[in-house]
């Protein structure tokens, strides 16, 4: 990768539409690279998730066009919550595989296009359409559901299995998770404070969040990302090519893609697929992936991490940005993707490894900057305009791994010291797929 | 001549003119003009349920039916019925579920999509039955958020004037 470029996400952008936002996201990154101009790029791969947001049907094609790409080749991506993490990944293969030398990734989506709830409709339309979306489909209450679970799972059958009545249990344990919930939001609304390019930075403290709107029990309106209008773009290239465009490139290492069945209802309850530093032992009672856990996560950085060489993702990794659509996902996706195990994400959060250092966050962090996660603040502050939430977590990881959040940002707080390799991980429907991207410093 | 449409800086302004008349001029800081219009869209889909159908026909006589594997090796029980088995890609046999499960998970909806505003607040819960390998997604009725935990025993309920939708059973708190 060697350049990128993100416009601020928004509720509405009424000014532009997205032809318009993918051009000022574009110009941003061909700005900074004046050796790589139009006619070197090879062809794109371009993103957005719902035609029923856009109700233009091929937009990708007037995306295509209004950048002056024709008659270059292009394919539209979707791939749900995922499209952006996949439009990624399909220019690395574009030119991994040897068709193009420089391909650009670009992703938008415009949500203002209708009011809150009908979006929250469409989204919901990415469910069973004969078993799930019938019953009051709603994406909240889906997630809703898995963390439900996997606070039983995990608190209740942990932290509280010293009480004797069920339902008391049961109370304290949702408490504790809610709480633990909100420490994450706190987290990256508090980050985000320090990114231009986010939507919702705000500084809450964590009766804020409990306090905030009960939207589908026990997750509130603040462990929530919002509906965003907005585009970003990112531009691959060999790594031949690579330094006559940038001193500072940033290499690709491991890309891996999950699945897992599209209802809820179906998942398994099978086995662990272990990390490499994991042993079965660890997980012999636990029946998996039931809904509490992501097994297309899973399956996705396991697909990563061994391509890129990496054993210990939790040692090996100086930050990742996760798809935190909720509060709840964040603490599931920790698990996953092997930062902590099965069973351990509410303690990780406790202790503060995924915090940052250097920032209020109104209760002690411990260990903060162990393994900071969102620094930019996540889709919970920074928005999710779905096509264009994927490249955006690879924008914001490639400024970290260069060193230049400063100059993009404005604002040094968010920038690392010197970070080494960064994952990018992106996630669609409840869990149906997942991509995970390493991107590594690939200068010395 | 029409007049142009009148002018608002904020946003939800503009959509609520929209409601009014159907145009409106969006102004935003650096004082640039965006004319915004109402643009309705709706449609009605010939939906075949295909192999799902004897799932909604069962509903509508009362019955609540699952799927199982005819592969003996493998014998997967599925409570939200599938054609081919996810496991070994065998076709299943049609089979009656019992009526009576346990909570697997459960949530209260205090918002909705559109679609299902005017319901709310109203609970969702995936139930497991014995001998079932996956689970079903319902809604939980007369019973509030206070009353519900994982665990809890739970029954169907039938819609006595089927709508041929997954609505059409319920499952309520066993008496």
């Amino acid at each position: 990768m060697v350049t990128g470029g993100v416009t601020k996400f928004a509720k509405a952008h009424p000014a532009m539409d997205f032809r318009l936002m993918v051009k000022r996201a574009y110009d941003y990154a061909l700005k900074g690279i004046p050796n790589l101009t139009a006619d070197r790029i090879d062809g794109t791969r371009i993103s957005y998730f719902s035609d029923h947001f856009s109700r233009q049907l091929k937009a990708a094609s007037m995306v295509q066009d209004y950048l002056g790409m024709n008659p270059k080749g292009s394919v539209r991506i979707e791939w749900g919550g995922a499209t952006g993490g996949e439009c990624f990944q399909a220019g690395y293969e574009a030119v991994a595989s040897g068709r193009m030398d420089v391909c650009l990734t670009a992703g938008y989506e415009t949500m203002s296009r209708v009011p809150t709830w009908k979006g929250n409709e469409f989204i919901a339309l990415a469910s069973d359409t004969n078993f799930d979306f019938p019953l009051g489909g709603f994406y909240t209450g889906y997630y809703a559901l898995m963390v439900m679970r996997h606070i039983y799972e995990y608190l209740r059958l942990t932290r509280f299995a010293h009480v004797k009545d069920e339902r008391e249990a049961q109370r304290l344990a949702i408490a504790e998770g809610s709480r633990i919930m909100s420490l994450v939001s706190v987290k990256n609304h508090r980050n985000a404070l320090h990114n231009p390019y986010a939507q919702y930075p705000k500084k809450l403290t964590v009766q804020d969040v409990l306090d905030s709107e009960m939207i589908s029990y026990p997750i509130t309106r603040e462990q929530i990302c919002t509906m965003s209008d907005g585009a970003a773009v990112a531009v691959l290239c060999t790594e031949s090519l690579a330094r006559e465009f940038t001193d500072k490139p940033i290499r690709v290492s491991g890309v891996g893609c999950g699945t897992d069945t599209m209802r809820l209802a179906d998942r398994p309850f099978g086995k662990v697929p272990l990390m490499p530093n994991e042993n079965a032992k660890d997980y012999a009672h636990l029946p998996y992936p039931g809904v509490h856990s992501f097994r297309a996560g899973r399956a996705a950085g396991l697909e990563a991490y061994r391509m890129a060489g990496i054993t210990d993702p939790n040692r090996e990794l100086s930050f990742v940005e996760l798809h935190d659509a909720y509060a709840s996902s964040e603490i599931q996706t920790y698990e996953d993707l092997g930062l902590c195990r099965y069973g351990e994400g509410y303690g990780f959060v406790e202790r503060g490894d995924p915090f940052l250092k250097g920032i209020d966050y109104g209760f002690p962090v411990p260990r903060a900057g162990a393994i900071p996660v969102n620094p930019s603040g996540g889709l919970i502050a920074c928005g999710h305009p779905v096509g264009a939430t994927g490249l955006m977590q690879a924008v914001f990881a490639f400024w970290q791994l260069q060193g230049t959040i400063p100059k993009h940002f404005g604002d040094k707080t968010l920038q690392l010291p010197k970070p080494k390799r960064g994952a990018i991980h992106s996630h669609a429907g409840t869990g149906s797929a997942v991509t995970v991207s390493i991107l590594e410093r690939g200068f010395a | 001549m029409r007049p142009r449409p009148p002018k608002f800086r904020k946003f939800r302004e503009v959509q609520a003119e929209l409601d009014r008349s159907g145009a409106a001029i969006f102004e935003d800081a650096q004082g640039v003009e965006s004319l915004v219009i109402r643009y309705p869209y709706s449609i009605t889909y010939i939906h075949s349920y295909a192999e799902d159908s004897p799932f909604f026909l069962g509903l509508a006589e009362g019955r609540l039916r699952g799927s199982h594997c005819t592969n003996k090796k493998c014998g997967f029980v599925y409570a939200t019925p599938r054609g081919h088995c996810m496991v070994c890609a065998t076709p299943t046999e049609w089979i009656d579920l019992p009526k009576k499960g346990k909570v697997h998970s459960w949530t209260t909806c205090h918002f909705g999509s559109e679609a299902f505003l005017k319901e709310t607040p109203y609970n969702l819960a995936l139930v497991e039955f014995e001998g079932a390998g996956s689970l079903l997604l319902v809604r939980l009725k007369d019973a509030q958020e206070s009353d519900l935990y994982v665990g809890m025993p739970v029954e169907a309920r039938f819609e006595p004037s089927p709508k041929y939708s997954v609505t059409d059973v319920w499952f309520v708190p066993q008496t």
